[in-house]
């Protein structure tokens, strides 16, 4: 289980089933793997989630801090993911300055969740052009089997809607120990996601193992909501020496509708 | 219906910006270019196929592409701090992806093709820019290629496709807002090997963004093949497009 690297044998082996729509776990090519949220990983996070899919594991947490607004936004608070691909949750992962996978994830996750328009940013100011909240999204994964990316980003929305404001003073002061009666301002019908589709010679797949994950040549990820009734795209990104053909992008949009939808309802009994 | 979108600089919505390619512009690179859109300027120089350190990272059946973006201090009003961010290394490695399909290191096994790409003045589009100087740069060296690539960023303003952005359209604040659209792709085909973008934009309008995509990387492809024919004909100076 702890090899480090798929072998061109496995990699031949997986490129022919997917040719033929199979995998080694019985899925189709675009199902997903089975989803549970569970809530309560720190009660000295102001909110926090921990998602499994398979046996991937990842968990998030959400922590407020006041601080000055950025001079281009004097009236909104401010949002920053961060987190690290600890080497307790993998052999691929080591210590040390992140590499580009630990840079990659938390950037992904930040741009699907502020594009989405997810977190009222302007109702986090608490005084114009001084203080404001600032939310802290931090990943971690506990177990990696496969698409990181996607699910961080279940777990990180999960953790935004389990969160409440700390007390605060007149002096701006916080206090951890005791919770407001407030939630984060968050638009309640936004739910942004993420789809990260993987190709492996002519082949793509969703939702891959690490093992599928490593034998494939290139990846895309969107960032999907639900904004003032219409799916939109928030954010993508392509990784990977394999170029996409047009013709790949264009069923990608097809297929991203459904397992939006799909994911949705997976989701719906755990927010 | 929309309303009739205007661009503050007057544009075509599939207008490009006034480019500038020129090709020989660092004489000690093995090759380099510059490249223009408008007030976004990008520089890039081409170092190798050279002998890679560390060792380890050698790979003994070809050479590796190795791609540092970064902006200049005094690119950008708020002066960037110098050294990597974990945007430019992210920017970085994505240019890596986006040139590595055009090229063919595989006659220099164990070496590394260093491409440095560096903005001198910023104003959006510095990563499509930096990609269409590299890939001018990689011909330049040399280096086998089967193919250019040209990038551009795609966008949207509220509900309006348009073709390269300029920062002050990549801050709209309108109806659906901006969206930004960075797209590279191999000159001649429909191979896409860059596709970055924020914003928000519905998934049937992806088709128009890569077809107007396609549109666009047709004339830059004109300008650079342009500059790399000159800069044969008369190594010492360089075209406008």
């Amino acid at each position: 289980m702890s090899s480090m690297e798929t072998s061109n044998l496995t990699r031949e082996t997986l490129k022919r089933m997917f040719q033929e729509g199979k995998r080694f776990d019985g899925r189709g090519l675009t199902d997903l793997r089975d989803v549970t949220i569970e809530y309560g990983v720190s009660k000295k996070a102001e909110g926090s989630a921990r998602v499994r899919m398979g046996k991937s594991d990842v968990v998030v947490g959400v922590k407020l801090q006041t601080g000055t607004p950025y001079p281009d936004s004097l009236e909104k608070g401010n949002l920053m993911v961060s987190g690290d691909l600890l080497p307790l949750a993998s052999p691929r992962f080591e210590s040390g300055p992140p590499g580009f996978e630990a840079i990659e994830l938390p950037r992904l996750v930040d741009r699907a969740i502020r594009e989405s328009g997810m977190i009222d940013f302007e109702k986090l100011c608490i005084k114009k052009g001084e203080l404001v909240w600032t939310v802290i999204i931090d990943a971690y994964p506990i177990n990696d089997d496969g698409n990181m990316i996607d699910i961080a980003n279940i777990a990180a929305v999960a953790a935004l809607r389990n969160t409440v404001m700390p007390e605060i003073d007149e002096a701006g002061k916080i206090n951890y120990e005791k919770k407001s009666k407030n939630k984060l301002p968050l638009s309640k019908e936004t739910l942004p996601l993420s789809f990260s589709f993987f190709k492996l010679g002519d082949t793509i797949v969703l939702d891959p193992t690490r093992e599928e994950e490593e034998a494939c040549d290139s990846r895309i990820t969107f960032g999907i909501s639900e904004w003032n009734g219409q799916l939109m795209l928030n954010s993508c990104q392509k990784k990977g020496e394999l170029p996409l053909k047009q013709s790949e992008v264009e069923q990608m949009m097809e297929i991203l509708p459904g397992k939006f939808e799909e994911l949705n309802k997976k989701l719906k009994k755990f927010l | 219906m929309a309303k009739e979108h205007k661009r503050p600089d007057g544009r075509k919505l599939n207008e490009l910006r006034k480019m500038i390619a020129k090709v020989g512009i660092i004489p000690n690179a093995d090759g380099s270019a510059m490249f223009a859109f408008g007030d976004t300027v990008a520089i890039a120089a081409v170092y190798g196929p050279r002998q890679l350190h560390p060792q380890h990272m050698r790979n003994s059946s070809t050479g590796i592409l190795r791609c540092n973006y970064d902006l200049l201090s005094f690119s950008v009003y708020d002066r960037k701090r110098p050294g990597p961010s974990r945007r430019s290394q992210e920017i970085s490695r994505v240019t890596e992806w986006a040139l590595l399909p055009a090229i063919d290191l595989s006659q220099f096994p164990n070496t590394v093709v260093d491409v440095q790409i560096y903005i001198l003045q910023a104003d959006a589009g510095t990563r499509t820019a930096g990609i269409n100087a590299a890939s001018m740069a990689l011909a330049h060296a040399g280096i086998p290629m089967k193919d250019l690539i040209c990038s551009v960023a795609l966008g949207k303003n509220d509900q309006t496709l348009i073709t390269d952005l300029t920062k002050e359209e990549e801050d709209y604040k309108e109806g659906e807002g901006a969206t930004d659209f960075a797209i590279a792709k191999l000159a001649n085909n429909d191979e896409f090997s860059l596709m970055q973008m924020d914003g928000k934009i519905q998934p049937e309008k992806v088709k128009e963004v890569l077809e107007m995509a396609n549109e666009a990387c047709k004339t830059i492809y004109e300008a650079q093949k342009k500059a790399l024919k000159e800069v044969v004909e008369n190594p010492q100076g360089g075209t406008e497009a």
